[in-house]
């Protein structure tokens, strides 16, 4: 059952295609089990269409594997036993409280007592008092740890998580990731797709998709390795006319601003420092060569991919 | 590219006709989501026309060629004299000849015939010897409107059956009587009809809308996708959708049958309990119905409409509205597969007549094999991926 080699994702190929557009090309990945495998792309980037797919809500035009050593194609229902999806949209039903919905889950899944999952999930999530609330009456936070309650009620072996924390607040989204790290502790694997850079970092692994092609994956520390990327931060006075400047200019693959900074970056050393070799000893401007941050790294990738894809 | 790139022109904002031009936005955006609705569209063309074309043709309230008995006690030549007068009046259409008074009775309570005939032993000869006897004419009065035509042309055709008759002499003024009998409602009172009627006609609405919603609800509001990501199955989805409903239209049954006998004093002569368990399964197939609705529809207008066009006809084809018998041949085998139709003649059957589940095996039989066949579209229609 548990495929034995510690793998809990093993997918080769797959494609998927709506409507004549290929949302997801020859997508190939593997999940260790028991780690946080962080989905990171932009929107549109065939994210949520993947995870459907590994969760057998979509079946794939063309590519197989193993989720958790059942095939995605033939063994659906029995993945779907096994492994707790969190939609991206809030899709719990509003008009039960929560402890009728958390109930709802456990029948489903035929838990023995449901009525004793039910009270157990709404301590741990620290619901209690709540229970008897409707669903669609919670703020977005607490809808969001309701939603994991319930895809973690059935004790699945993993989890998958489409931007579980898309437009929550920072206290809210650091509880729930501590959430997260204290489930992969007790055993499960976790994928979750998520936009935010320094969620991104808590993961143990993590791949980029774009327009539906998986562009790198790794440890973060293997990502900005594997980027080749250089990268200069610059301060000082009318960073808005200097990015302006160097957009474009050879050796020059990205420039964007961070705050009061701007990153300018590029994969030939040579000719980014011969392209900012004019602005350098400009008076006002500061510059310092720094290692790319993997917002960097994200931001050039899509770049470039943007131009190979579209 | 970025908008810093290419600086769009600035555009002034018009004050005057801001009442117009607001309205024309709001216009222009709901013609274009209407334009993408395709099965709206195409109801909006379907309904009416369809709608039209079945009515316009379909009803009749004077029907002729009404399914008919006859009970034969004497094969003589009058005999058929006289029953091909009342055929002559195409009023009447002789479906079924029997020799036994059950039998007889039986055909009026189940339905299969509105009119029976009975011909007494020794009529002939009574007629001949003068003693003017009673020709026996029993109609199912149950819907009034259906029979009262029929009753009527009785009269003249004691003449036209004698005309061509071998009598010898002139006939009397009255050689026979023709004794009609409105059967199970001899006042003709139309509420006797109506009111059972309306018992099918109002479980049908609400059952309907019932299920018809909840498949696309779920997913309009987003909660089929965790529904399909967990291990249910679509048979469990249904059962577990439908089930509730049939408890709300047991209660709505009773409701309505209860005002239909404490109010308007129709009665309920047959067994309660076959009217309570046929009812239930009116009320499901018609669940089954509005359920199947739901998984083929994309949205919870759609499947208004699409309930619309099941009521619409089940009302009128069913003979609730217009006497069935009235309909032409094609209109009756529609009328066959809608749930009400066989509803109508088995809650009328139950309460007006007093038939027994021996009187009321087609249309039982019938139901189920509806509400059976309306799982199995359902079932295999619902979507378990977001294919």
């Amino acid at each position: 059952m548990n495929g034995g080699n510690g793998i809990a994702i093993d997918v080769k190929g797959l494609t998927k295609s709506f409507g004549g557009r290929e949302v997801v090309h020859d997508l190939s990945m593997q999940v260790k089990r028991g780690s946080i495998y962080g989905f990171l792309g932009p929107n549109g980037s065939g994210k949520t269409t993947t995870i459907r797919i590994l969760c057998g809500l979509l079946t794939p035009d063309s590519g197989e594997g193993t989720c958790l050593g059942y095939d995605i194609r033939r063994d659906a229902e029995k993945i779907k036993r096994q492994v707790g999806y969190m939609t991206q949209r809030f899709s719990l039903y509003q008009d039960l409280s929560v402890r009728e919905n958390l109930e709802f889950v456990a029948r489903l899944y035929g838990l023995t007592d449901a009525r004793g999952a039910a009270r157990d999930m709404i301590k741990r999530l620290g619901l209690s008092g709540r229970e008897e609330q409707l669903a669609g009456e919670l703020s977005g936070g607490w809808k969001q740890r309701l939603a994991l309650g319930a895809c973690t009620l059935p004790n699945p072996q993993l989890l998958l998580l489409d931007e579980p924390t898309a437009g929550v607040d920072p206290k809210a989204r650091r509880d729930f990731w501590n959430e997260i790290h204290a489930l992969a502790a007790e055993g499960l694997t976790v994928l979750v797709s998520t936009h935010y850079m320094d969620e991104a970092e808590r993961c143990h692994e993590i791949a980029y998709i774009a327009y539906g092609h998986l562009l790198t994956h790794g440890t973060v520390e293997e990502v900005i390795a594997k980027s080749a990327l250089t990268t200069y931060t610059v301060t000082g006075e009318d960073l808005n006319g200097l990015a302006a400047e160097l957009t474009g200019k050879p050796g020059i693959d990205m420039v964007a601003p961070f705050g009061t900074s701007l990153h300018v970056s590029g994969r030939d050393v040579a000719a980014l420092e011969a392209s900012i070799g004019p602005w350098r000893e400009k008076s006002g401007l500061h510059w310092q060569k720094s290692s790319p941050s993997l917002e960097d790294v994200f931001i050039e990738l899509m770049g470039r991919s943007k131009d190979n894809f579209q | 590219m970025s908008a810093v790139d290419h600086p769009a022109p600035r555009r002034e904002i018009r004050e005057r006709f801001g009442f117009l031009r607001r309205s024309y936005a709001m216009l222009v955006k709901e013609f274009i989501q209407l334009r993408r609705d395709r099965v709206s569209f195409a109801m909006i063309i379907m309904l009416p026309v369809m709608q039209l074309m079945l009515f316009g043709y379909a009803i009749n309230t004077t029907p002729h060629r009404l399914p008919s008995a006859v009970l034969l006690q004497e094969d003589s030549d009058l005999a058929r004299s006289i029953l091909k007068a009342l055929e002559n009046t195409a009023y009447f259409r002789f479906l079924y000849e029997v020799h036994d008074v059950d039998d007889f009775d039986n055909l009026l309570k189940s339905g299969k015939v509105l009119f029976g005939v009975e011909i007494p032993r020794g009529f002939e000869r009574a007629v001949r010897r003068g003693d003017r006897p009673a020709l026996l004419v029993a109609a199912d009065a149950t819907d009034p409107v259906a029979a009262s035509a029929a009753i009527g042309s009785l009269g003249m055709v004691v003449q036209t059956a004698l005309k061509h008759d071998l009598y010898i002499g002139d006939p009397p003024e009255m050689p026979f009587e023709i004794r009609a009998h409105a059967r199970y409602n001899p006042a003709a009172s139309s509420s006797l009809n109506i009111v059972p009627g309306l018992v099918g006609t109002i479980l049908t609405m609400t059952m309907l809308i019932f299920t018809a919603l909840s498949v696309t609800r779920e997913v309009e509001r987003g909660t089929m996708e965790s529904l399909l990501s967990m291990p249910i199955r679509p048979v469990e989805v249904m059962f577990g959708k439908i089930v509730p409903y049939v408890l709300v239209g047991f209660v709505q049954a009773f409701l309505i049958i209860s005002i239909g006998v404490g109010l308007f004093g129709v009665p309920l002569i047959g067994n309660l309990f076959l009217l309570a368990l046929l009812s239930t399964l009116f009320i499901t197939t018609n669940l089954a119905i509005g359920y199947t609705i739901s998984t083929l529809v994309q949205n919870q207008l759609q499947a208004m409409q699409m309930s619309m066009m099941f009521f619409l006809p089940s009302i009128l084809l069913s003979g609730f509205m217009f006497p069935f018998a009235g309909m032409p041949a094609w209109a009756q085998y529609l009328g066959e597969g809608l749930p009400l139709t066989h509803y109508l003649r088995i809650v009328r059957a139950i309460m007006l007549k007093g038939a027994t589940m021996q009187n009321l095996r087609f249309d039982t039989l019938a139901l189920v094999a509806l509400m059976l066949l309306a799982m199995t579209i359902a079932v295999t229609r619902f979507r378990r991926t977001l294919d």
